[in-house]
């Protein structure tokens, strides 16, 4: 089956106009590191109870968008953004906005796996109880409903004790998405999730998006291309810091509007 | 072409030689001075030593005394040295990272590091012992804790700097608040190095002689006392060492002996906490 078939096949019933709603309203956003010119005047869309892929050549600025929307550009000193990035309509560049209230609702998930070096009860349960306080009770549901919700708990269930850094690539991946479900967020970011990973726990993760966006509002920074068919229904090409397209990836992928993103997604560059 | 080889040959063969020899001859002083430690502190190690008093010239006794006084003021540095240590360390590598005062702190600290301990002495003489009057045990402490501190903050900022700058970031996107993130991430996978740290401080500390004797002096009785001269084994073993009296000297290389037996013993903790392993 070639990209376009699967994106059309999967997206097209996906897509309510009439319900979607922006959960995230991206407005005319430029990122600069130090004096270097990353993101520039990007305005885009991010719906709530959908998965938005962007896709790009590697240095286009994916993962600098993915870090203005939770701010965690704010750790460096040097890294600005203007513009306005709206979360249910606040803007959250605002300089007043609570940083970790922020991130508590916009989780964020790494290339690289990193379980923090404790148990794997610990990893999960340590943002859960920062901001909920919880019975000892709750805490142990809330852990295995984010492990279950993760597709992690059957493999993991004997074993909550032992170190987080004990698990395989693909399960520690898995263990960080349970860990930012855990918390609770309205929007999950997931920066090139199944790069590091072989090709059953990728599955395992694409079947996991699907049904995470029941509940979240999903941003998946991709470089495979079936992936980003397979997952999104909508789809932001990026090039140069610049916004070329976005479109529900049924669309983007079977007509796209501009050569350089036909040629991106056929393989031409990138 | 076959006598180039054969020169080449002949000095690969000497420069072997002499890197043979100068390893002997290194390990060797070491040998011989663990030799002659163990040889003569062995001599006066008995049960007394660490239950009677250092005695007058003549007469019995042991080093409990310094020994008390020792790992008082040795606590007490810790104590203090340790927190401030820490502390500073942390801010150097977590809030501080980008700061210009940071880059100061680094440079004052290092130089700190390799200060005479002689001058450590001199100083805390110069503004607690001429002030109070007196010397004390405390000043002792507080000399030494002088000393701690550099050690510690090198280690703190060495050990946080390893941590991943990824751990850090994953933490935060959880909405986890700086301080929460240093102490229950940073802090949990740089624990051992920074443990590290501070059992070379102790080590550090253990033998230092000149500092002491500028502030907690000695004391021929048994005193807890932290505001009045405090014994302890350096100055002891500075005092019985150079005294004429057989008994004193043999009692000095006790004194030596133990605190070589408990530096290489923190020494020996300290490399293992180093040393990589699984994670708890
Ligand atoms: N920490 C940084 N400091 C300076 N420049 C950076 C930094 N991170 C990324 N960049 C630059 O910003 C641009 C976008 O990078 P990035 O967002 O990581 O791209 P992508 O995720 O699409 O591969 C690149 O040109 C990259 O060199
Ligand atoms: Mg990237």
């Amino acid at each position: 089956m070639n990209i376009a078939s699967i994106a059309a096949a999967r997206t097209d019933d996906a897509i309510d106009r009439a319900l979607r709603r922006e959960k995230i309203s991206i407005r005319n956003l430029s990122f600069h590191y130090a004096s270097n010119r990353a993101l520039n005047a990007i305005s885009l869309p991010l719906y709530e109870h959908h998965v938005t892929a962007f896709i790009g050549p590697s240095g286009c600025g994916k993962s600098t968008l993915l870090r203005v929307l939770n701010r965690m550009y704010d750790l460096y000193p040097d890294q600005r953004a203007e513009g306005e990035v709206l979360v249910d309509g606040v803007d959250v560049l605002a300089p007043h906005q609570d940083v970790n209230l922020l991130r508590s609702r916009i989780g964020m998930v790494f290339q690289k796996p990193t379980p923090f070096p404790m148990s794997i009860y610990e990893n999960i349960a340590f943002g859960a109880r920062l901001y909920e306080r919880l019975s000892a009770a709750d805490l142990g549901m809330r852990v295995e409903q984010a492990l279950r919700r993760a597709a992690l708990w059957d493999e993991v269930k004997d074993k909550l004790a032992t170190s987080g850094l004990s698990l395989s690539g693909g399960q520690q991946q898995r263990l960080c998405i349970a860990r930012s479900i855990a918390v609770r967020p309205e929007v999950i970011l997931l920066d090139e999730p199944c790069s590091a990973l072989d090709p059953i726990s990728t599955a395992k993760i694409e079947e996991l998006i699907d049904e995470l966006k029941e509940d979240y509002t999903i941003v998946i920074v991709t470089h495979n291309m079936q992936q980003a068919a397979r997952v999104s229904d909508y789809t932001a090409f990026m090039y140069l810091g610049e916004l070329v397209e976005f479109d529900a990836t049924s669309r983007m992928f079977t007509s796209p509007g501009d050569k350089r993103t036909q040629d991106y997604i056929t393989g031409r560059f990138g | 072409m076959s006598t180039l080889y054969r020169r080449r040959k002949r000095r690969d063969v000497i420069m072997m030689t002499l890197s043979f020899l100068a390893t002997i001859v290194g390990v060797g002083w070491l040998v011989l001075i663990l030799g002659v430690l163990v040889w003569e502190g062995l001599a006066g190690l008995s049960l007394r030593v660490f239950t009677e008093m250092t005695p007058p010239p003549g007469a019995d006794g042991g080093l409990l005394n310094p020994i008390i006084g020792s790992l008082i003021i040795t606590a007490l540095a810790v104590a203090i040295g340790t927190p401030v240590g820490i502390l500073a360390g942390t801010y150097m590598a977590e809030y501080g990272r980008h700061s210009r005062l940071s880059t100061v702190v680094r440079f004052v600290n290092d130089i700190l590091l390799s200060a005479p301990s002689i001058v450590v002495g001199l100083f805390i003489y110069e503004v607690m012992v001429a002030p109070m009057g007196h010397f004390s045990g405390l000043a002792g402490a507080v000399a030494l804790a002088v000393i701690v501190i550099p050690v510690v903050v090198r280690t703190t900022e060495d050990m946080l700097r390893l941590v991943p700058d990824q751990m850090r970031e994953a933490a935060a996107a959880l909405g986890i608040p700086r301080a929460n993130v240093i102490r229950s991430i940073c802090y949990r996978a740089a624990g051992a190095g920074m443990l590290t740290g501070v059992l070379l401080a102790i080590a550090r500390i253990s033998g230092e002689t000149a500092p002491l004797l500028f502030t907690a002096l000695n004391n021929q009785f048994f005193s807890t006392d932290l505001n009045a001269p405090m014994a302890s084994l350096p100055a002891v073993i500075f005092q019985f060492a150079l005294s004429p009296y057989k008994d004193w000297q043999k009692l000095a290389w006790t004194g030596a002996l133990v605190i070589t037996v408990a530096v290489l013993a923190l020494s020996i903790v300290a490399r293992a906490l180093a040393a990589p392993r699984k994670m708890p």
